[in-house]
Parts: structure tokens; sequence; C-alpha cells
């Protein structure tokens, strides 16, 4: 993304330690430019909640400098960096109702009172609460309070806004109205928004950019539809979506190919991604609905695989099979209304292209 | 389906109202709950409940008079005391009468102590005329007998006194707890130098109100550090907290003696540093000044403990969240920290000052004579000057002056708001 003002946020080389024995977060160093939706993704302990608090200033940095717009604030409280935060409980103030809690921000900054009750019903306007403003959090819904939070953060209009698992405590079908109406925010305001979650699919739904991490590294940094399409690395394949791996051992290398022999002996043709030289072993990754049952000559890699048991799932079928040894091997039918002859037990043929399947790092 | 309305009266199905069957039904665990608690309620009920009602019946409770002088009682319902002229001579044949009994009984004296808590002399005229009454010839007449036995029995007041407490119930020892007295005229304040009941209550009220915002001040940033401090720590400075209930209260009390005292510790300690001269030793015990120190010191467990309860339980994130929407430090504690403590701070309040209003042991070992209780009015009128009547009404009084408090606190801050933990 080009931009003319730099980056909105910046971390260089950034780590954390709580304990001074190990780093949570190890030399980060992120670029984030004004107007982004990016999504921080990862396990839980993986340093993605930490990297959330230092920019926020309720963690310091252990080494290195977070920029705010070109400008240092690791010696910045948290109360003058004027960065928009939605908590992952909410965080709305019990004792205040919906309206004092969006003016508590404009009073703090001393504005005046005509203009905080101004842009206390635009906020609320926004998020669909215009006549929420008397009552008490307690009172509101989990998907309310919710909005109340979202809209609290933005309410003094600042540019950034960070978003600590908003949606862990809402259902699943809330959860997803919300996160369309947050993306929705973020696209109408043009705010700068970081957000942790470990849910992929929320990343994936939102974001303009992830940032996989894992042991306190970014594993991979790039929009959805890459991050799925092509995982840099067997933790990303593995964490982003459903995946199969294979392992086996690089025979040949050709160019931007390599051809891999599995435990089993069968040789496959696969996308050379993240591999050392012939003779390395390597995971091969192949997402579940990229795998063929209608195969033909012109694949470039045809196997057998047993049937191991049918799920039915309405929109596809889930046939889990044994293929090369591994017995937990997932393929998606998708379901056109066609009778198709699979039953448990049946050796069938599964063929794929070469583009579908990574030869990534190896897997312990 | 059918059509119930809310007339209708609910029933199940063989026909039973709903209500009644639901009754039934909970009965048997009703009885299996108060079974249990039993024991409980019927030893609360004999040890704490029932002296308790006995004792503040005593307050009104009047009928020595009546009993000790029955004849004389109701030969004297006739007499106006307003009249000017002594009773006739069928009132004193029924007193000697009442005080032969009385005498062989020997219940005249106690008749005496009682009546001379409302007139003084009473007392040494029942014990004289009790001894010449023997003497007396019983076939009268008795006037001139018993004025000659003391001629007390010939003034008006006398005669006035007795009839005025004749009755079984009086409101004498609540006027006098108020600093009034009843008169044979009437209802009178009693004389300026003899009021100290009333003075007694507004120390007792400022005092424990002195108390409780002490403790407040030194307890509320205690719990605030045991409540954000991590649990190893916390628990170390719980124990501190807590380390006062494990000693005994007289030796608490005893302790702030030793250091309060002139020749105590804290001022050898101001004398040896030169901050105050050898005259000058500062008086900090045996007056207002003990009382508070030790009081507060002994109470404060009981603020700390309830706003630690409460205060554990706000999340820091509230705090997080107040400072990542621009509030400093400051106005993050004060909008939004503090009034989410209020809750505790009321039950520590409530808590120490009724604890405190009540507090006996603590004033009269440090109090001296200007920093004692009401209460500890109470205990002398119960152990040394004998007069349970006073003692109760003093302590009634008391009861229902923390009742009224209580009721004032509820609708100022709403006892819903009261949270213990």
């Amino acid at each position: 993304m080009a931009t003319t003002r730099g980056a909105a946020v910046r971390y260089e080389s950034v780590q954390k330690s709580y304990d001074g024995v190990s780093l949570v977060v190890k030399n980060l160093n992120l670029d984030i430019p004004p107007g982004e939706f990016l999504t921080m993704l990862g396990p839980s302990g993986s340093g993605k909640t930490t990297c959330l608090m230092m920019l926020a200033g309720f963690e310091p940095a252990t080494h290195g400098e977070i920029f705010l717009n070109d400008r240092p604030i690791n010696n910045v409280p948290p109360h003058k960096r004027g960065i928009g935060m939605v908590f992952q409980n909410y965080a709305l103030f019990p004792h205040m109702t919906v309206a004092e809690n969006l003016a508590f921000p404009l009073q703090v900054r001393n504005m005046g009172k005509a203009e905080q009750e101004e842009k206390v019903k635009r906020a609320l306007e926004m998020v669909e609460l215009g006549d929420f403003g008397n009552r008490r959090p307690a009172q509101l819904s989990g998907g309310q309070q919710q909005r109340v939070a979202v809209a609290r953060a933005l309410v003094f209009d600042p540019e950034l806004v960070l978003m600590d698992e908003p949606l862990g405590a809402l259902d699943k079908q809330l959860r997803e109205q919300m996160q369309y109406e947050i993306k929705h925010i973020h696209e109408n305001l043009g705010v700068t928004v970081v957000y942790v979650t470990h849910d992929q699919t929320e990343a994936l739904t939102m974001s303009d950019r992830v940032a996989v991490f894992n042991d306190g590294v970014i594993q991979q940094l790039s929009s959805p539809d890459i991050l799925y399409e092509d995982p840099q690395n067997s933790f990303v394949a593995q964490f982003i979506g459903e995946n199969n791996k294979l392992s086996g051992k690089v025979v040949e290398i050709q160019g931007e190919e390599c051809r891999v022999e599995l435990d089993d002996g069968t040789q496959l043709k696969a996308d050379k991604v993240n591999v050392g030289g012939v003779g390395d072993r390597t995971t091969i990754s192949l997402r579940p609905e990229r795998v063929e049952f209608d195969t033909h000559d012109a694949m470039d890699n045809i196997m057998n695989g047993r049937i191991e048991e049918l799920i039915y799932l309405g929109d596809h079928i889930r046939v889990r099979m044994n293929v090369a040894g591994n017995d937990e091997f997932i393929a998606k039918v998708r379901n056109r209304g066609e009778k198709r002859n699979l039953s448990v037990g049946d050796t069938v043929p599964i063929g794929w292209s070469l583009g579908d399947c990574k030869a990534l790092d190896p897997v312990a | 389906m059918s059509d119930t309305t809310s007339e209708q009266v609910l029933t199940t199905q063989d026909g039973k109202p709903l209500k009644q069957a639901l009754a039934s039904a909970l009965r048997r665990e009703k009885m299996r709950a108060l079974l249990l608690i039993a024991p409980l309620l019927i030893f609360i009920l004999l040890t704490f409940v029932a002296p308790i009602v006995d004792m503040l019946f005593r307050s009104v409770e009047n009928s020595i008079v009546a009993d000790t002088l029955p004849n004389t009682v109701v030969a004297m319902q006739e007499w106006d005391a307003a009249s000017g002229n002594l009773p006739d001579e069928a009132v004193f044949a029924a007193l000697y009468d009442d005080l032969g009994v009385a005498v062989k009984e020997k219940t005249h004296t106690r008749l005496g102590s009682r009546l001379n808590y409302e007139k003084t002399g009473m007392s040494s005229l029942f014990r004289k005329t009790g001894r010449r009454v023997k003497r007396m010839d019983e076939g009268g007449p008795f006037k001139e007998q018993f004025i000659k036995a003391d001629k007390k029995w010939g003034q008006v007041e006398t005669w006035a006194t007795l009839k005025t407490f004749s009755p079984r119930y009086t409101s004498a020892y609540f006027l006098s707890a108020a600093d009034a007295q009843l008169t044979p005229e009437g209802v009178k304040m009693k004389p300026e130098e003899q009021q100290v009941y009333l003075f007694l209550f507004g120390r007792t009220l400022f005092l424990s109100i002195t108390i409780t915002v002490c403790c407040l001040l030194l307890g509320y940033p205690i719990a605030f550090l045991l409540a954000a401090l991590p649990l190893r720590t916390s628990n170390l400075l719980m124990i501190l907290v807590l380390l006062p209930f494990w000693t005994s209260l007289l030796v608490r009390t005893s302790a702030w003696k030793v250091l309060l005292q002139q020749q105590g510790v804290i001022n050898d300690f101001l004398v040896w540093t030169g901050i105050v001269s050898e005259a000058g030793r500062l008086v900090m015990i045996n007056n207002q000044t003990g009382t508070i120190i030790a009081m507060t010191h002994i109470l404060l467990p009981f603020m700390i403990l309830p706003l630690y309860s409460v205060m554990k339980t706000i999340s820091p994130t509230y705090v997080r969240a107040a400072k990542s929407l621009g509030a400093n430090d400051c106005s993050a504690f004060w909008r939004v920290y503090f009034p989410q403590s209020v809750p505790g701070i009321g039950a520590g309040a409530v808590l120490v000052f009724i604890l405190a209003i009540g507090y006996y042991i603590t004033p009269e070992l440090v109090g001296g004579t200007s920093g004692i209780f009401i209460s500890n009015r109470i205990a002398y009128h119960i152990s040394s000057s004998l007069n349970w009547g006073l003692a109760a009404a003093l302590g009634t009084l008391l009861l229902v002056a923390v009742m009224v408090l209580f009721m004032v606190y509820d609708r100022i801050v709403g006892i819903d708001n009261v949270k213990l933990g």
C-alpha cells in the first residue's frame, strides 16, 4: 500500500520480555500504513496481545521503539497517545449510562457540552443505538455492549483504534454480524485499525492484511487470500484454514517446482516454497477442497486413497481417507446434487494440480 | 390448551389449586431447613433475644412501688397532689400495713433506693421509717406517728413523688436518659449541671464518625494495594492485616497505653529527639485522642476487608480503558475506579461505625474522662449504680439511634450499594 505520509504505526526491532529469561516478542518489525485494517492473528501465548498492549502503552517495550505517525511513543503515557481501544470484555464503565460512557473521553478532553452531546448522538447513531443513551451497560445485550464499546473507542475521532479480541464473548451468529459492522465502520471512517484475534475466520473476513504470530515472531504478513493460497511455512498453512499434511523428502528441484518422495514411496510434484536442497525433509500442504475425485491423466498428481469415513455436511461431504499412510487426510466433495458412489472401505483415485500443493518446511 | 384468564385459579391435573400444591410440595423442604437451623435458633432466642428483650423491658417497668406498697397506692388514688394538703389518715394507715409487710420481707430498702433515683433522701427515709414502724402504735393515728418518725412524711413533695411513680410503667428512665425528669408538675429538663447523657450521646456519635473516617482514610490505600498486588505478596499483606484478630483486644489496647502515655515510648522518643521538651510531653492517652487512635487501630480490619473484597472484583481493564480514552491517572481513578469501590466504602463504614458506637472496653481503658462513650455509662449503671432501668433506657436509645442512622444511610447511599464480597 503506497502512502504519502509514511506509516501510521511502526514497530522497530521491538522485543519484549516479562521475566528477563525468555522473549515473548522477538525482534518485531512492522509498518502499518494509515487507513489499514491489520489483524494480528495467532494462538494464545504467541505475543500478539503483548504487541497490542505495547502499542496502547500498557506494557513497556523491553527493547526497540514504536512510532505513531513517525513520533516515537515509548515514553508517552497511554492517555496521551490518543489511541481508541476496544477491550475483550468491553470494559464499559458499569456506574455510567451508555451516553456517559461515550461522553467520558470527550469530558476528559474538556470538550464543550453541546459538542459533546452532538458527538455522542452521532456515535450512537453510527452503531444504531440511538435510543439507548440512558441505559446502563448491564441492561444491554452482549452485542449492544459490543457496539457501545466500539462507539466509545471512536467517539473522540482517534486515527488509530486497537481491538483486543472484541468479539470473543459473543455467540457465533452475532459474531459474524459484528464482523461486517466493524468492517463497514472501518471503511466509512478510514481509521487505522489494529485487531487482535485467535479466530482465523474473523481475520480473513475483516482484514486488509493479517500478521500471523507464533512464538513471538510474525510468521507471515500478507493479505488474507495470499495467506490462504500461498502460506510461507507449515505453521501458517496449518493455522489458516483446513490443511492436509504429507511428509516426505525432496528428490529433485526444477526451478519453482520440486519432486517429493513420500514416506511410502509415492512421488508428487509440488510448488517449491520453503524447502532446502535435494535430500531435505519437507511437508506437503494441500487444501481439502482442492482434492479431485474425477481424476484424468493431465493432472500433475494422482494417488490412491482408502475412504475411512464419510460425513455429510449439507453443502459438502467431508471424506476422511488414508493416503500414503496418513489416515487424517481430508477431502471435501461439493454437493452438486448428483449421486456419487463413495462408500467407506473403497480405494479410489484422487488427484490435484501442482499449484495446489506446496512443499513447506518439515513438521516434527 | 385451556384458555385460562387471570381471574381463574390455576389448578393441577387433579383439580387442586396450583399454589396450594406448590406449597405442600415445598413444605417438606422448608421443615427440613428449619430443623437444621433449629438448634442455633433456640440458642439465639434463649441466650440473646430473650435477655435483650427482658433488659429493654426494664427501661419502662416500674412495678416496685405498686408491689411493695399495694394498699397505699390504691388508697392514694383519690388524693390530689396539687391540692397542697397531705393525704388523709386512711392513706397513712395503708402505708403502715404495707410497710409492716415490706419490713418483714426486707423489700422497703429496695423501694427506697429506687425512689432515690427520682428524689434524693428517699432511701434514708424508707430505711429510717422501716426501723421505726415496728415500734408504732397499732391503734393509730398513723399520720402523727409517721411525721414523728420522719418529718418528710409531713411534706407534700414526698407523697407527690410516691404518687408520680406509683403506676406500673413509667417514662422516667427514658426521660432521665434524655437529661429530663418526671416531676409531679410534669416533664422538665434537669438542671444544667446534671445534664450528661445528651452530651455523651453527641460525643459517642462524633467520636464514632471520626473513627470511621480515620479507618477509611487509612484503610482505602491498603485495600487498594491488597487488590492490586500479585497474589503471593497480597497474601502476606493480608496476614498482616488479619494479625490483630489473632491478638487479644486487651493486649492491643494495653499496648497503646504503653506507647501513648506521657512517660511512654512515643513521648520518650520525641523528647530524646528534641521535638518536644521534657515539660511539654504530649497528652495522648486518657482523652479523646487516645480513644480515636486505639479504636481506629482496632477497627481498621473491619474497614479493609469489605473494601478489599469489593476492589478485588473491579477489573483492572476499567482503569486501562479510562486511560486509553484519554483520562490521566488521577481522573481515571476518581471517575472510574473510585465510584466502583463505593459499595465497599459503604459496607466498611457501616460496619466500623456500628461497632464503634457501641464500643466499651477500649474507651474504658484509654479514654479517661473525656474519651468515654455512652456504653461506658451504660456499663456503670449496670454494674456500679445498679440503676438497670436507666441502663436499659440508654441502651434502647442507642439502639434506636443506630437504626435511625442506618435508615438515613439507606436513604442516601442505598443498602443495595453495600457489598461485603
